[in-house]
C-alpha cells in the first residue's frame, strides 16, 4: 500500500480555538510528508467493540511546517468523530490518521493565479492551508477570499487573515454575514450571489483559479455562477462537504 | 442539485486510493452517460449509504460505486468509459 494510504498514529500536541464551534488540532507524525494544499487526512476512530468511523478533515497548515499538520475540525452536534475531538481529545493523545490525500482540490504556487477562493463556513479550512502556503512564496500570485460565515465570531483565522491582507496588497478579503452582522458593519449581510462573485471576479483580474469549498448548495450556486460569469469550468474546483461530518 | 447530503469524490479520495493504488480525483474520466471529461474529483458522491456512489456531476448517471463486505471490495466502474491516468 502507497505509504500516504499507511494508517499511523498522530499525537495531538496543541489545540487551538478558532471560533466557539471550531478549533485547530496540531497533530505530529511519525510518518510525516510534504502535503499538498488543499489536501486532506483521513481520520479513524475505533470503538472498543471494533465499530469504526472514519471522516476527512483538511490540512489547514502550509506544507513548509514539517513533522506536523493542523487540521481545523468543526463541532457538528450529531456527529460520530467531530465531538469526540471537541469533547475528548487532550494534548497528548493519540488519534489515527492517514494522508496526505487528495489530488483535484489542492493547490501549488507553480499552478500560479491570479487564485479566486470562495469559502462557506468551514470550508475556508483547505482554502487558508494556500493563503499559507501562498504567503510563503515569492512573487506570490494574487488571490482573492470571498467568504461566507453567519455571524462575525464564525469568521475562522478572521485576525489572521486580517494580517495577511494588512501586509499584502496582492490579497483582497470580500466577507459576508449571513445571520448577523456587527453595528457599523460595511461588508456583505447576504449569502453569496451573483454580485458578490462579480465583485471578486474583477477583484482578481484576470481569469482566475477558482477554489470553492463549503456546504453543498453553496458549493453549487457558486460554481455555477462563476461559470455563467465566463470563468472556463476547467478552472473551478469544487469539494463538498456535508452537514453530518 | 438540492440535496445538502450529497458530497464529491474528494470525500473518498482515501478509499479510492486504496482501491486503484493510486491518487485517483485527479485522473481524468469521460462519462459513458453523456460523454463528459472530467476529473473524478467532480464526481457527486453519495456515502450515507453501505456503499458509495459517485454520479456525473453533468447527467447524474452512475459513473463509479464500491461496497465493501466483511473481507471484500466490489467495484462497479461501468459508468467511465475510460480513466486517462499519466504513467511514472
Amino acid at each position: 500500500m502507497p505509504e500516504p494510504l499507511t494508517w499511523q498514529i498522530a499525537t495531538v500536541t496543541a489545540i487551538r480555538a478558532e471560533t466557539p464551534q471550531v478549533s485547530s488540532f496540531t497533530l505530529a507524525l511519525p510518518a510525516w510528508r510534504a502535503h499538498r494544499a488543499g489536501q486532506h487526512y483521513d481520520v479513524r476512530l475505533t470503538a472498543p467493540d471494533g465499530y469504526r468511523a472514519q471522516r476527512s478533515y483538511s490540512i489547514a497548515s502550509p506544507p513548509s511546517r514539517r513533522g506536523e499538520v493542523d487540521l481545523t475540525i468543526e463541532r457538528i452536534a450529531d456527529g460520530e468523530v467531530s465531538p469526540y475531538f471537541h469533547d475528548v481529545v487532550e494534548v497528548g493523545d493519540r488519534v489515527e490518521v492517514r494522508g496526505p490525500i487528495g489530488g483535484y482540490f489542492v493547490w501549488e504556487p507553480v499552478l500560479g493565479g491570479p487564485l479566486l477562493l470562495i469559502a462557506g463556513g468551514s470550508g475556508v479550512v483547505p482554502l487558508m492551508a494556500m493563503l499559507r502556503e501562498r504567503a510563503a512564496a515569492d512573487g506570490a500570485a494574487p488571490a482573492v477570499l470571498l467568504s461566507s460565515a453567519r455571524t462575525l465570531e464564525d469568521v475562522i483565522y478572521r485576525d489572521e487573515l486580517a494580517a495577511l491582507a494588512a501586509a499584502d496588497r496582492g490579497l483582497r478579503l470580500i466577507q459576508t454575514l449571513t445571520r448577523a452582522q456587527p453595528p457599523g458593519w460595511t461588508g456583505y449581510d447576504r449569502r453569496i450571489d451573483r454580485p458578490m462573485l462579480a465583485e471578486a471576479l474583477a477583484a482578481a483580474g484576470a481569469p482566475p483559479l477558482a477554489y470553492i469549498c463549503g456546504p453543498t448548495l453553496l458549493v453549487e450556486a457558486a460554481a455555477n455562477g462563476l461559470v455563467e460569469l465566463g470563468v472556463p469550468p476547467a478552472q473551478v474546483r469544487t469539494e463538498r462537504f456535508g452537514p453530518t461530518s | 442539485m438540492d440535496d445538502p447530503m450529497v458530497l464529491d469524490a474528494n470525500a473518498v479520495a482515501g478509499d479510492l486510493a486504496e482501491l486503484f493504488g493510486f491518487e485517483v480525483t485527479a485522473v481524468v474520466h469521460r462519462c459513458a452517460h453523456c460523454g463528459n471529461v472530467a476529473a473524478v474529483g467532480t464526481l457527486l458522491a453519495w456515502t450515507h449509504g453501505p456503499g458509495v456512489t459517485l454520479r456525473c456531476s453533468i447527467c447524474r448517471e452512475v459513473v463509479v460505486r464500491f461496497v465493501r463486505t466483511g473481507s471484500r471490495t466490489f467495484l462497479d466502474v461501468r459508468g467511465a468509459a475510460y480513466l486517462d491516468m499519466q504513467r511514472g
